[in-house]
């Protein structure tokens, strides 16, 4: 007979209480699916994050009606420290939230853009969806594959040349619809758009970026780094307008863009002229 | 009621330099229909919509006047207005470009509309991978702050709103307005039963109006056109000027904003015609979740009446055009993967029927496909369609039961080598 395990209580939990229910004779870690060194323990989780990361958290939690709302932006906050979403991580996002692990966990694992595994520098995302791979983007993906691979053996879908971390690391992942059609084959580092692209000029772009150059985007801010971006995700952005205004006025008005505006001003197109002074229409006032 | 091929209206100021500033916007009449909007009474912006017959531009056409005026008119609870900016229907490419180019229209728009709805709290729901617009949206919302369009007692009004732009973190399904709203309050994106609709419990359990990005935008204008200017465009149960997005294989793609009701025939001549002369294969109206379209289909007016006449939906207006050099099992097998991919697995027919679809496709554009896989294909779908918890299924069969429809032969050719032949029949 089993006993009635104890109903769980809000807030974060040290793993070994997590896993418990496993029993004494179950090697968790031998079944899990995540294998690497450190990703369950039995210790309490070290706190990466400082009292700066905290008091960002608070704020967001305070930006809405409800406290939960804020669990979005924060997996983005702790992914902009650890370049992850880490153990630690979700520990942390439960304490700010009054939330289990469990529930945060759940959260992160439901969305692509919070990763399990550290990432690169730099996140290279190349849309393999139907439009942009008939126009060349799988045979982009390939070639970054083949090139970014070792001893022959292609990298894999979230997986990182170099070292995690490391300046001119990189990670790869096939995307889904980057909403750039007009623009494809396109593909994102840190989620800047390189438009128009080609498997050699997509090689081209890692190349720089392994150097520890930073290529301009298409249509995006300055190119900075993973971590960087992912808390501009979370909320955060340069206080002084000036900073800010160098990332906001970065380019977006590529000529696929405007090409209906362009034509339309070209031949003298227009929409119907508005009368002026339109009233609105009369109501009875409740 | 004859008007330009093409005819700018949100995609007008996108050609002024730095036209995402406020110092633009504000020179190009911006903000100028807020202060027509508060001197009127929110039932009057709301019949006004109603009049100019505004339809949804998110993909489903839903009136958005009708929708706005199921929000209670008392203020019981907080009401929220939550503009969907997740584009991420593959083919959709019209919201990015406009929140870069001219985020205050949507700023203003969301003004208007929440003083419509009685919200005091709006928020603007982001895909994530579109940083680029989330920087440009947070900008605008700090330079409408300053000068006074956002806040508390907006140009004295003393209607106070604030804006809070919320970044989503990857996931197709959060472009459905209930697992946004999920999504919002911090969870899995996965849809929530209808009713209660929105409009009775929304967010947080309050009355909530969810709208697409470029219906919220289209608002300014009516305000300051009125209702009949609006309805000189498009046709008359599809009012209005509309972003369509041609992609593909065509010789110059973009963003071409016409009046609903326009053709592909004509989208073409707008884009310089099919790429190198390459004849047109098959094309979506509005994303690939709207069934396919071929050549036979080059004169269907392309508004929400036309294009369902035709045995489509108009969808996002996401016009992609394939030429005849791309295989359409392929193109299927594509979507499919997309769609078991972004399956939230809250259903089950959705769940399990994407991931065996997709199967069975890759199996058949490998070359191993039998003729009985297309009927199990089909089999597949009719158990999805209609039994699916949200659109995502039904969009998610789109793709096939109209490529098979129109181009059965070509998947008949997939399996033709595994044809068993009988003993003896080969002399």
């Amino acid at each position: 007979m089993t006993t009635p395990s104890e109903t769980p209580r809000p807030g974060p939990r040290p793993a070994k209480e997590t896993f418990a229910a496993a029993g004494e004779d179950v090697d968790v870690v031998a079944i899990s699916p995540v294998q690497e060194e450190g990703m369950l323990r039995d210790d309490a989780l070290a706190d990466p994050f400082g009292p700066g990361i905290e008091a960002k958290a608070k704020e967001l939690a305070a930006r809405y009606p409800q406290s939960r709302s804020a669990l979005l932006p924060m997996l983005h906050l702790v992914q902009s420290v650890q370049g992850y979403v880490s153990q630690e991580g979700i520990a942390f996002c439960a304490h700010q939230l009054d939330l289990s692990e469990a529930e945060v966990s759940a959260v992160a694992t439901f969305y692509t853009m919070y990763k399990r595994k550290p990432c690169g520098e730099h996140l290279v995302s190349v849309c393999t969806n139907t439009l942009c791979a008939a126009l060349g983007g799988d045979a982009i993906y390939k070639r970054l594959q083949e090139h970014l691979g070792e001893d022959g053996k292609p990298l894999g879908h979230e997986e990182t040349a170099g070292t995690p971390g490391e300046p001119g690391s990189i990670t790869i992942e096939h995307a889904e619809c980057l909403a750039a059609c007009d623009l494809g084959p396109v593909l994102q580092v840190n989620y800047e758009y390189y438009d128009n692209q080609t498997p050699e000029q997509a090689v081209e772009l890692v190349d720089a970026l392994r150097r520890g150059e930073k290529p301009a985007p298409s249509r995006g801010a300055p190119l900075s780094d993973f971590k960087s971006v992912e808390l501009q995700l979370a909320g955060f952005f340069p206080e002084d307008d000036e900073a800010f205004r160098i990332d906001v006025d970065g380019p977006s008005q590529a000529v696929e863009t405007l090409r209906g505006a362009q034509l339309a001003a070209e031949r003298g197109w227009t929409a119907p002229a508005m009368a002026d002074d339109v009233p609105l229409p009369e109501v009875e006032a409740k | 009621m004859s008007a330009d091929p093409i005819t700018p209206v949100l995609t007008k100021r996108w050609l002024s330099p730095q036209s995402w500033r406020l110092s633009t916007y504000e020179k190009l009449e911006g903000y100028t229909a807020l202060r027509k909007a508060l001197k009127g009474t929110p039932e009057q912006l709301v019949q006004l919509v109603k009049d100019s017959g505004l339809r949804g531009r998110g993909g489903a056409g839903f009136p958005a006047g009708v929708k706005w005026s199921f929000m209670p008119p008392n203020e019981d609870k907080p009401h929220y207005l939550v503009i969907n900016a997740d584009e991420g229907e593959p083919g959709t490419c019209k919201d990015i470009p406009l929140m870069m180019a001219d985020p205050h229209s949507l700023i203003e728009g969301c003004v208007i509309a929440s003083y419509a709805m009685r919200s005091h709290h709006c928020f603007i729901y982001v895909r994530g991978e579109a940083l680029h617009p989330i920087r440009r949206l947070n900008a605008a919302v700090r330079e409408a702050k300053q000068a006074g369009y956002l806040g508390t007692d907006i140009l004295g009004s003393g209607f106070d709103l604030e804006i809070t732009v919320h970044a989503g973190a990857g996931a197709y399904i959060c472009g459905e307005e209930t697992a946004l709203l999920d999504s919002l309050e911090g969870r899995r994106g996965q849809p929530r039963l209808k009713p209660p609709f929105p409009a009775a419990a929304g967010l947080y359990a309050a009355p909530t109006t969810v709208n697409n990005v470029e219906t919220i935008a289209s608002v300014p204008y009516i305000v300051n056109g009125g209702a009949d200017w609006f309805r000189q465009m498009g046709r008359e149960k599809s009012p209005g000027p509309k972003i369509f997005s041609i992609s593909g294989h065509v010789e110059r793609p973009g963003q071409y904003e016409a009046p609903l009701g326009t053709t592909l025939r004509e989208l073409l001549e707008l884009c310089g015609g099919m790429k190198d002369g390459i004849p047109l294969k098959f094309w979506t109206p509005g994303g690939s979740s709207t069934p396919l379209f071929t050549a036979e289909h080059l004169d269907v007016p392309l508004d929400f009446e036309g294009a369902a006449e035709a045995g489509s939906m108009l969808g996002t207006t996401a016009v992609q055009v394939f030429n005849e050099t791309v295989s359409v099992p392929w193109a299927v097998m594509k979507w499919t993967q997309f769609y078991e991919h972004e399956s939230c697995g809250k259903c089950t027919p959705c769940r399990e029927g994407t991931y065996w679809l997709a199967q069975i496709l890759e199996r058949m554009v490998e070359g191993h496909g039998t003729e009985e896989d297309i009927d199990t294909l089909l089999d597949v779908c009719d158990n999805i369609l209609g039994r699916s918890f949200c659109a995502l299924g039904d969009g998610a069969v789109s793709p096939i039961t109209s490529g098979i429809k129109y181009f059965r032969d070509e998947f008949l050719a997939l399996c033709e080598s595994n044809k068993r032949e009988l003993v003896g029949a080969q002399a």
